[in-house]
């Protein structure tokens, strides 16, 4: 048995992995977890990982979530090309610098945006006050001004000349409050340059299967997610917002 | 000049990067960045070190544990500024330190960084720490690079509440904490905890097994938080109480009182003169972060 990468390409993180992975020709067994089924609740998954999210790594015994540890996992496994995670001492700082910081920055307030725009309308069946909506996108443009003008400034990715795991991150993020049809990359030509410099650095086709599920989100109904989650999920997602 | 460290031992981040440092007995400069100074206290040395601008940072890797919205940003004075700010500063000799004005910092010549994990790795590989705080091993090396993700959007979600709900948003707003408030943060580090148990800790002395790692370190200090402030999470969990135990003597006990010792001591906070003007700008923002 190989390694397992356990996915749902609905997720961010998930669609970093699976870009990588594929980008680098890294042999996996793609295990889908669809979340809005609930897969990721079963025993089954649990074994692989007891907190139950996407995205998870199995490798014989090892398991292993977190998609930061598992991309630097695989990076090292398998030898990739040092520009994704330099062996320079400063230039892999500022990769770690940056994966660092998103985590509540790009990803919390582009993921949010996609909740109040998308998944919780989804389940709850009516939009969510207006202001929610200003709230979170006047948030997430505060981090995306950070974002253009401390991680990536004039620069053609984050780290310099080269694309790293950070950049990779950074887009899959904010490819979700795109989804949602919100096209943050409009008004922002620094930004859409450099999310073409990443694309075509992974490999565009890689990059248009990865959010050929994502991108289609808006046309999910109600129905597609199961019955028994639909209450928990509502519960968990309103705490978010 | 050699390396800087910009600290503030109240903020958890910044403890862990002073422990560490110390215990590998890295050599760097304690540049101290007081949050809650006002424009009167500035300097250690004070002759003339006055500030025009207000002095508390406001960060993710602060004591709040989260980002507010861009426009409470405001400058990190940094106590130990050699000469007074005439004008409007915004080259680094003038004391901002930090692409991002925050507390951790790292000035080490030219190079300048922030986030409490990539100044702890940079640390770790430029002084070549013993291996066991960020394991060559690939497998091990996961398991640290899996908690201090994990870290961010769980523990660190809600420990650092503990200490806005009992301290600062009485001390900036002057009103009582709401008991609900921190009935759910409570419960939301409980939560927490108990995954920190079943997937991280488990039955092992450290999170990677026998040795103390970067994970526990960054783990302890914010678990600290609470404990500071009087919600002692370790009284009702002994595994956590036996793994702390073992955290404190693996960094040196003394290190480890030394690095905490304001924030057990954090009533003192109530005496210190907060500048009106700063609580003012800082109030509704307190109060919008807890939602």
């Amino acid at each position: 048995m190989g390694l397992e990468l356990y996915l749902d390409l609905l997720s961010q993180p998930c669609r970093a992995l699976y870009i990588f992975a594929r980008s680098n020709n890294i042999p996996f067994e793609f295990k889908r977890v669809e979340l809005m089924k609930g897969e990721h609740r079963t025993e089954e998954f649990r074994k692989v990982n007891v907190l139950m999210k996407v995205p998870a790594l199995r490798d014989g015994s090892f398991t292993l979530a977190e998609s930061v540890a598992i991309l630097l996992y695989l990076a090292r496994k398998f030898k990739t090309p040092d520009h994704w995670y330099p062996s320079d001492l400063q230039k892999q700082a500022r990769v770690d610098e940056y994966l660092s910081w998103q985590h509540v920055n790009i990803r919390g307030k582009g993921g949010k945006l996609f909740l109040i725009k998308v998944l919780i309308p989804l389940l709850t069946g009516q939009p969510l006050p207006p202001e929610k909506l200003e709230g979170a996108t006047e948030e997430l443009n505060a981090v995306l001004n950070q974002f253009e003008e401390k991680f990536l400034q004039d620069k053609p990715f984050i780290v310099g000349s080269d694309v790293s795991l950070a950049d990779l991150i950074a887009l899959v993020e904010l490819m979700q409050p795109v989804a949602s049809g919100y096209d943050l990359f409009e008004e922002r030509p620094k930004l859409a340059e450099w999310r073409r410099r990443v694309e075509e650095a992974v490999g565009k086709q890689i990059f248009q299967e990865a959010h050929e599920e994502i991108l289609n989100a808006r046309n999910v109904t109600a129905d597609k997610i199961a019955p028994e989650l639909r209450e928990h999920l509502k519960q968990q997602l309103l705490k978010q917002v | 000049m050699g390396l800087e460290l910009y600290l503030d031992l109240l903020s958890q981040p910044c403890r862990s990067i002073y422990i560490f440092a110390r215990s590998n007995n890295i050599p760097f400069e304690f540049k101290h960045v007081e949050l809650f100074k006002g424009e009167e206290e500035c300097g250690p040395g004070g002759a003339g070190g006055r500030s025009p601008a207000l002095s508390v940072a406001l960060s993710a890797d602060s004591v709040l544990g989260k980002k507010p919205a861009a426009a409470a940003e405001v400058e990190v004075e940094v106590s130990g500024a050699e000469r007074p700010r005439t004008g409007p500063s915004n080259s680094e000799g003038d004391g901002k330190i930090s692409l991002l004005k925050k507390v951790p910092a790292l000035k080490d010549g030219d190079f300048t960084l922030a986030e409490c994990t990539a100044i702890l790795l940079y640390l770790s590989r430029k002084y070549n720490t013993p291996d066991h705080w960020y394991p060559s091993d690939i497998k091990k090396r996961a398991q640290v690079d899996e908690y201090l993700s994990w870290h961010h959007t769980n523990i660190r979600a809600n420990a650092p509440k503990t200490m806005w709900i009992k301290v600062l948003i009485p001390l900036f707003t002057g009103q009582p904490l709401p008991p609900e408030k921190l009935q759910e943060v409570m419960e939301g580090l409980s939560t927490s905890l108990k995954q920190f148990e079943e997937r991280f800790l488990q039955d092992k002395a450290f999170i990677i097994g026998s040795e103390i790692s970067l994970a526990d370190l960054v783990a302890i200090v914010e678990l600290m938080q609470p404990v500071g402030v009087g919600c002692d999470i370790f009284e009702d969990r002994p595994r956590l109480m036996e793994w702390r135990r073992r955290v404190e003597e693996a960094v040196g006990k003394e290190l480890f009182f030394q690095a905490h010792e304001m924030i057990l001591n954090i009533k003192e906070l109530s005496n210190i003169q907060i500048d009106p003007q700063l609580k003012e700008h800082l109030a509704p923002v307190l109060m919008k972060m807890l939602k």
